[in-house]
């Protein structure tokens, strides 16, 4: 296939994923801000979701304090925000737009009726008025079925060849990535099993980054326990059977990127790189993670994420 | 004006062909007619089918208005305008083969040489050049008028890039979801077998030196063209690569696409960019939609380009006069299709005469097409006239003039009730290596306005699904003959 469509594919699950991404951690700051400050509504949950899309820097340019009102807009709206919520959608339909071809007509008419719809509720939206709370929740609601329509659109009628691979390829990176930046936020709640500090008054904060990734049940599932900060981290970083770990996304980078190789017959960096991470998460024990410092674990996990991608670029996107 | 009605012919007779249509429309509330429109409406959006109009701003993505009631023609008519259309398109082939090769067409005198010559479509690059199979025009759109039950008229040849053929097949897409019940009435002649046509044809003039199965592809200028939907949406049922210029280069005179497993190389390039963007070293050097050193790759002969360089000369208004001796100097043939009466505003009476009748005429750009540019005298205000007027005496040999054609009209859907409104049809011609086709109908545009004559999408016209059916609509069905539209309940 043209290097440009795969690029394109791969860009197209990224945005999806993001825009969702988005959605679950404004709707977990929402929920804590609704908390008493001695529950842990003190304020900063606002901070959260900026750092965790990586662009706080960006949102301080323009505002002073982020408040539910100033944040919500600048991560849904805001044109000049390039991974905000309504750039995602444009850009995952610009890209869709690309490559229509590729895409099945299920796919197309997903993120194509998104971004109607998105169109009709930016031209009904006041930008003078802070959005109503239902609103808001209907909003985040839209962005969350957009994902799932779009992904399941993909699993259930895409060919599984090399278009569906790379397309994969962008939803897993960019899911990596999400977890990764989720737990580098909030490192400093979730502390292993010695260290009890904090409490019960982190309990919300505990939830609310199991709600982000919609991990909460499934938690109650895996561990049958109470929530405990170091099972969180176990959960979303080595259980392989918990689709937003970074274990199970490295799972599905080294499968996809091998059944590529595979299929054009030969193997590359992109291979190795993907298979030796998942290798070292595979083998990681909890304890470990924790005595090394889960900061330091997640830093270099990113990184080595974002080589990744790097190097599939540079393998197939670009040649 | 009078004019025909191609359902209810000149004397309000309603001609066999539409009986069943009458029929179901006499049957039809405005309300469910209505009711289809906005779901025609909402399928075509939900499918992206758009096209841009350049200049209005906020509407770069819009639809274009889809009618609803179809247009027929029997089976008899298509013949005949089949025969024509044939004997059009291989003339056409010969004719550019002709101009690039020995020029005999100017040598005889059977057109003058500066026309072509001079022609800013003409391409010296081609002079003397052959391609693949001597197939120069291999999907050509001939726009044709009818002004009564006898003759058509051609009013315009595409032999460049004609475009608006996604839409004849997905108007009928949409009918057939939408109106299963008129469909049960007639045997529709489908045209889906257009794509399946199109990729024999393209793959038919591979280039010799092509190994194993041809690699075609589709080249676009990309998202942000006019015809940007129409380009993805053929690419996908060719079931070839949608290209960018970014996405091809050329190593020693071989032309290669690049994928995720290195470059490819491609045979065939069903372009969708003018002749004056395909490559920068040679034509226009600010183009970024082209193809750095496609024409050297081309001129060896390594790559088709469908249609050939230089085949605009065709689409030339002025040319378009000379077709009827083209066509009986090529073919030794009567041209079975008509040309509209024009003036060559190039010859000095003509052209006197032309600056006299401004105010009957319809005056065109030799080379304009789009319906920009052009001058329709009886719909014009005085300062509109005068102002063209000081255009053609400026540029005599840009211009020509017509009769204002009473074009012929079709029931259509326009408002909230049914009106005849003026259409043109532009049927889509295939020549390959293994001969000439014409898929049986083609793009109707019409006129949405009343008593309008520009039916042009990019001037607001619209489209409608075209059927040829046979001569007596229902004549085989015993069981459905008897029954009237009304027994449906209107459902």
């Amino acid at each position: 296939m043209l290097a440009r469509s795969a690029d394109n594919l791969f860009w197209v699950a990224r945005y999806i994923e993001r825009a969702d991404f988005s959605a679950r951690m404004i709707d977990a700051a929402l929920r804590l801000a609704a908390l008493p400050k001695a529950y842990g509504g003190d304020g900063t949950e606002w901070i959260s979701p900026l750092a965790a899309a990586g662009n706080l820097e960006l949102f301080k340019q323009i505002h002073d304090v982020p408040d539910q009102d100033n944040v919500f807009a600048f991560l849904a709206f805001d044109r000049d925000n390039p991974s905000s919520i309504r750039n995602c959608i444009e850009n995952a339909r610009r890209a869709a737009r690309a490559v229509r071809t590729a895409l099945t007509v299920e796919m197309w008419e997903s993120i194509n009726a998104a971004w109607l719809e998105l169109r009709r509720i930016e031209s009904s939206r006041d930008v003078t008025k802070p959005m109503p709370r239902e609103e808001v929740d209907r909003f985040l609601d839209f962005v969350k079925t957009i994902s799932r329509d779009f992904d399941g659109a993909a699993y259930r009628t895409m060919l599984r060849n090399d278009s569906y691979w790379f397309n994969r390829l962008g939803l897993y990176m960019e899911r990596a990535d999400n977890t990764a930046r989720v737990l580098d936020v909030k490192y400093h709640v979730l502390l292993p099993e010695a260290e009890q500090v904090g409490g019960t008054l982190d309990f919300f904060q505990w939830t609310a980054i199991l709600r982000a990734v919609s991990a909460l049940t499934a938690y109650h599932w895996v561990y049958r326990e109470s929530i405990k900060p170091w099972l969180i981290m176990d959960l979303l970083v080595l259980r392989r059977e918990m689709p937003r770990s970074l274990v199970s996304c490295y799972e599905n980078l080294a499968r996809y990127l091998d059944f590529i190789g595979q299929d054009y017959g030969q193997q590359g960096v992109s291979q190795r790189l993907a298979r030796s991470t998942y290798t070292r998460l595979l083998n990681s024990r909890r304890d470990e993670i924790f005595q090394r410092g889960l900061h330091e674990f997640v830093t270099e996990f990113l990184a080595d994420n974002s080589r990744l991608g790097g190097v599939i670029a540079e393998q197939y996107l670009l040649s | 004006m009078t004019h025909f009605d191609e359902m209810k012919g000149s004397e309000g007779v309603v001609r066999s062909c539409y009986r069943l249509v009458e029929d179901w429309l006499a049957h039809t509330p405005p309300t469910l007619l209505e009711a289809r429109r906005a779901q025609a409406e909402l399928m075509f959006r939900r499918i992206g089918i758009t096209f841009a109009v350049y200049g209005e701003q906020e509407a770069t993505e819009r639809l274009i208005p889809f009618d609803i009631i179809p247009r027929i023609l029997s089976q008899s008519e298509w013949v005949k305008l089949e025969a024509g259309l044939k004997q059009r398109v291989k003339t056409l082939n010969m004719f550019i083969a002709d101009i690039y090769g020995a020029q005999e067409a100017i040598r005889a005198g059977v057109i003058p040489e500066d026309i072509v010559l001079r022609n800013a479509c003409y391409r010296p690059e081609m002079a003397g050049h052959r391609v693949p199979h001597d197939v120069w025009v291999q999907i050509a759109g001939i726009d044709i008028v009818r002004v009564d039950d006898q003759d058509f008229y051609v009013l315009e040849d595409n032999a460049r890039t004609p475009s608006g053929v996604s839409y004849m097949l997905e108007n009928r897409e949409v009918m057939m979801r939408l109106m299963p019940e008129l469909f049960a009435r007639h045997r529709v002649a489908p045209v889906e077998n257009y794509t399946d046509e199109l990729l024999t044809c393209l793959k038919s003039v591979a280039p010799a030196s092509a190994r194993g199965e041809p690699n075609v592809v589709l080249l676009t200028p990309g998202q942000y063209n006019s015809a940007y939907y129409e380009h993805s949406f053929l690419a996908d049922r060719l079931g070839v690569e949608l290209v960018e210029g970014n996405d091809l280069f050329v190593r020693e005179d071989v032309v290669y696409m690049r994928t995720t497993r290195g470059p490819q190389r491609v045979d065939v390039i069903y372009r969708r960019i003018d002749d004056e963007f395909l490559d920068p070293l040679v034509f226009r050097p600010d183009s970024a939609l082209g193809v750095a050193g496609l024409m050297g790759a081309y001129l060896a002969g390594n790559v088709t380009l469908a249609n050939a360089v230089g085949t605009g000369i065709a689409d030339d208004k002025a040319i378009y006069t000379y077709m009827p001796e083209i066509i009986r100097f090529f073919t030794g043939e009567e041209p079975i299709l008509k040309n509209v009466p024009t003036w060559r505003c190039r010859e000095e009476d003509a052209a006197k005469y032309v600056l006299d009748h401004l105010g009957e005429l319809v005056v065109k750009e030799v080379n304009g097409s789009g319906g920009y540019g052009m001058l329709v005298g009886p719909h014009s205000t005085k300062e509109q006239i005068a102002a063209f007027a000081e255009k053609v005496k400026a540029d005599p040999a840009n211009y020509i003039a017509q009769p204002t054609l009473s074009l012929s009209t079709c029931p259509a859907f326009a408002g909230d009730s049914i009106g005849a409104r003026h259409v043109d049809l532009r049927p889509f011609v295939l020549t390959g290596a293994n001969g000439v086709r014409a898929v049986p109908g083609g793009l109707t545009r019409v006129a949405m306005k009343e008593g309008s004559l520009v039916v042009n999408s990019s001037q607001g016209g619209g489209t409608k699904d075209t059927w040829i059916i046979e001569d007596t609509p229902g004549a085989g069905q015993r069981q459905q003959q008897s029954q009237s539209f009304q027994s449906q309940g209107g459902s």
